[in-house]
């Protein structure tokens, strides 16, 4: 078992948390049922943008926080990459200290409103979680109390900035402005460096702003995080492209002393099989930028998103959930998801797979696009799909789909998101030529302190994974701050 | 924030902007362009840069009105502000000495053009360009194209200015009367599909710039996705140039007017709210 880092441990015999778990029985608090996270009506939320799930009360909140025990060893903090102090939080909820809490978890996540809401933390602090583990039942609901406390201390109006150290008047720039960059300056600025963020879109927040759905992450919300983080003191640059508007030369010359790379996952894959270049097929990535980003669903906005009746989308996982879901609020009639394996292998949460399936999405599992055809303007009309089966485990440990001969069918679809998944995006990488990469276009680091090949450049999030979530993301952040700041410190006593 | 210094129209329809973007004009190349966005509710459209001027921190952009976007930045004025302007993007042009080049350009075409017949001009190489246009008023830039040039040919398909022809009439001129290294063409896509084929039939390698759909131009999208070689080539970032000869040309017609019918609408929704303003 990894260690549970020291702060955590710390703070648990205070008078007032010792106070708090004797004044009740553990017995009294394993027999409270898990809170249910309040919804809107799926046939309701499937025609509007609003958010699904509603948020806890507060004596929701408080009543899920009683179950927590409080445990001697919180194995649920080995599963959070940023490291929050979980217990300690939920304690604050349950004695009623609601900014207290939003307070602890801000001490070690910059981002908690938005962790709150997507965060997979069914596989990770809840599944680690005493209930969990031990009692069998289901993990007290850390995702959904992070998201109460956030949101309460948001709505309060009264949100508190970190402690932030004396400020050095060191420069460091950080490249894209996602979860990972986010992350990153947030400590860079909480250490006292003068950070500077630079986005290549026109707004910060990278794939919080133009990947997650509105009803599954409002842009607001993103925009309130942001916000604090400019009182924090960290700049923010739109519309600059870090290797093309100016070089890491030009930006070294202008005194920053070191980058951190978070240039994310930006580079959509396709299937390559015939017909896939036709009109109306899309990379989920360009649909939901459309729709997210460019607002294109509103007649307000200038930018057009294509609609369809019948909508195909290709993929099992959450960004494959998120655009069956809008294509369904965009008014598809029939709404699909097509997957090569079986829904145990879906990398999608639960939830999202569940909350689709509610909004009346189709699931045809254990089958694979081979071919589209369009009418005779290019518009794709039909796609053939081939039956699949599941064989032996692959690299991945899950079973591999393999073709069953014969089984083709046709199905009529006149829109089609491609989610099968991104690629780095080479715009960095490709700007700096003595930058180590790997074979699959991803930046190779040093897994502790996140340094690239070229000493003052970190990096971190998916430019280095290649793929994966958002939380996972922040924790490199939050490393990359680490060794920027371990980096920076070695060169200024070094002179 | 950028500001539009300087508006000029060439015609009723195409204007030449200069904007305010200091870092871009230093930064930027033959070949690459810029991805630009009104205001809040405005689409990111991609526009080649024609020109720009380092010292005065400036960008030349030629513009034709194709719809909404483009009608409302050609009724924005002198002073003032373009909300976003980002760039430069794509791989700029491969310059290199190869002895004597064709440039074809056709209608505004020419504007992303210029840039390349002044890089290869440079370069050393001897640069013969051709620049057509429907009519007279549709031929841009000739003064700064005679500049960088050997020599300028201008077509116009009605005859009323220089030859009358379209522009691949003149390109065979030139190709028949002496020996061609390289050809470059840009302009609209059938343009471009016809005046690679004459280079083709004489085995002159071609580069043609191509002008797809895209939203961010960064390379996540996948909108501007075309097939090269039979391989999907992303012109944002692995383009805008390619060579002429393995471009899909169909395929790139078809996927150019991917969104007609919703450019109509908004087009004819814009043209009324403007009258309702009259």
């Amino acid at each position: 078992m990894e260690k549970i880092a020291e702060y955590i441990k710390k703070g648990r015999p205070d008078a007032w948390r010792t106070e708090l778990r004797k004044s009740k029985k553990a017995k009294e608090r394993t027999s409270i049922e898990r809170v249910k996270m309040p919804e809107q009506d799926p046939a309701i939320r499937a025609t509007n943008s609003l958010e699904v799930n509603l948020g806890l009360t507060e004596d929701m909140a408080v009543l899920e926080a009683t179950r927590c025990l409080d445990c001697p060893e919180p194995t649920c903090t080995i599963g959070c990459p940023v490291g929050i102090d979980i217990p300690h939080f939920i304690k604050k909820i349950e004695s009623h200290d609601f900014l207290g809490a939003a307070k602890v978890i801000k001490q070690t996540n910059a981002l908690p409103a938005v962790c709150g809401r997507v965060c997979p933390q069914e596989k990770q602090c809840e599944l680690q979680c005493f209930y969990n583990q031990k009692l069998k039942k289901p993990a007290v609901a850390i995702g959904n109390l992070e998201r109460f406390a956030a949101d309460y201390e948001r709505n309060s109006g009264k949100m508190s900035i970190p402690e932030i150290a004396e400020s050095n008047g060191i420069k460091v720039a950080v490249v894209g402005s996602g979860p990972a960059g986010l992350a990153a300056a947030g400590d860079l600025a909480k250490f006292g460096y003068d950070v500077t963020v630079f986005e290549a879109l026109h707004e910060i927040g990278g794939v919080l702003k133009y990947g997650i759905p509105e009803f599954r992450l409002p842009n607001e919300i993103v925009d309130v995080e942001i916000e604090n983080m400019r009182k924090m003191g960290v700049k923010f640059r739109t519309d600059f492209i870090v290797g093309k508007t100016a070089s890491f030369e030009d930006l070294r010359a202008e005194g920053y002393q070191a980058f951190f790379v978070g240039s994310g996952a930006g580079l959509p894959r396709f299937m390559n099989i015939p017909g896939e270049n036709y009109n109306g097929i899309f990379s989920s990535n360009e649909y939901l930028t459309r729709v997210n980003l460019m607002k294109a669903s509103s007649e307000e906005y200038d930018t057009p998103v294509l609609k369809g009746k019948n909508v195909a989308v290709i993929g099992g996982g959450n960004t494959a959930m998120d655009s069956v879901r809008t294509a369904k609020r965009l008014g598809a009639e029939r709404a699909m998801i097509v997957y090569r394996r079986s829904i145990q292998e879906m990398p999608a949460r639960v939830e999202e797979v569940h909350h689709a399936q509610e909004e009346g999405v189709e699931f045809l599992n254990l089958h694979n696009p081979i071919e589209y055809f369009a009418d005779e303007n290019g518009r794709v009309n039909k796609m053939r799909v081939q039956k699949m089966e599941l064989g032996e485990p692959d690299a991945s440990g899950r079973r591999r789909p393999v073709p069953i001969e014969g089984s083709e069918f046709d199905i009529d679809v006149d829109l089609v998101i491609v989610a099968v998944g991104v690629s780095p995006n080479p715009i960095v990488p490709s700007s700096l030529k003595d930058l180590e990469m790997t074979g699959w276009g991803t930046i190779v680091v040093d897994k502790e302190t996140m340094q690239s090949s070229i000493p003052d450049i970190f990096a971190g999030g998916d430019i280095v994974r290649g793929g994966a979530t958002v939380i996972l993301a922040m924790g490199d952040g939050r490393k990359a701050a680490a060794g920027i700041n371990k980096y920076i410190q070695e060169k200024v006593k070094a002179n | 924030m950028n500001k539009i210094l300087e508006k000029e129209f060439f015609s009723a329809n195409v204007a030449k902007l200069i904007i305010e973007a200091p870092e871009i004009a230093k930064s930027r190349k033959a070949g690459h362009f810029v991805i630009i966005r009104l205001d809040e509710k405005g689409e990111r459209i991609p526009l080649t840069i024609a020109d720009s001027d380092p010292e005065k921190g400036t960008i030349m952009l030629v513009v034709q009105r194709v719809g909404v976007t483009t009608a409302k930045l050609l009724a924005m004025n002198e002073g003032d502000k373009i909300l976003d302007v980002v760039g430069p993007l794509g791989k700029a042009t491969h310059i290199e000495k190869v002895g004597t080049v064709l440039c074809a350009g056709g209608g505004v075409g020419a504007a992303p053009l210029l840039p390349i017949v002044k890089a290869f001009k440079e370069a050393g190489n001897r640069v013969i360009s051709v620049i057509a246009g429907r009519t007279k008023e549709l031929v841009i830039l000739e003064d700064e194209m005679r500049e960088y040039s050997d020599e300028v040919i201008v077509m116009t398909d009605d005859g009323s200015y220089g030859k009358k022809g379209l522009v691949t009439a003149g390109m065979e001129e030139v190709i028949q009367r002496e020996k061609v290294n390289k050809a470059v063409v840009i302009g609209p896509a059938i343009m471009m599909k016809f005046g690679s084929l004459t280079t083709k039939k004489y085995n002159i390698p071609t580069d043609v710039s191509l002008n797809t759909i895209m939203v961010d131009g960064t390379g996540m999208c996948g909108a501007c996705r075309i097939s090269i070689g039979g391989k999907t080539k992303f012109v944002c970032v692995d383009g805008p140039e390619f060579d002429a000869f393995q471009v899909d040309w169909d395929q790139m017609l078809m996927r150019m007017g991917a969104y007609k019918k919703e450019e109509r609408e908004a087009y004819e929704r814009y043209l009324k709210t403007v009258e309702s303003v009259k």
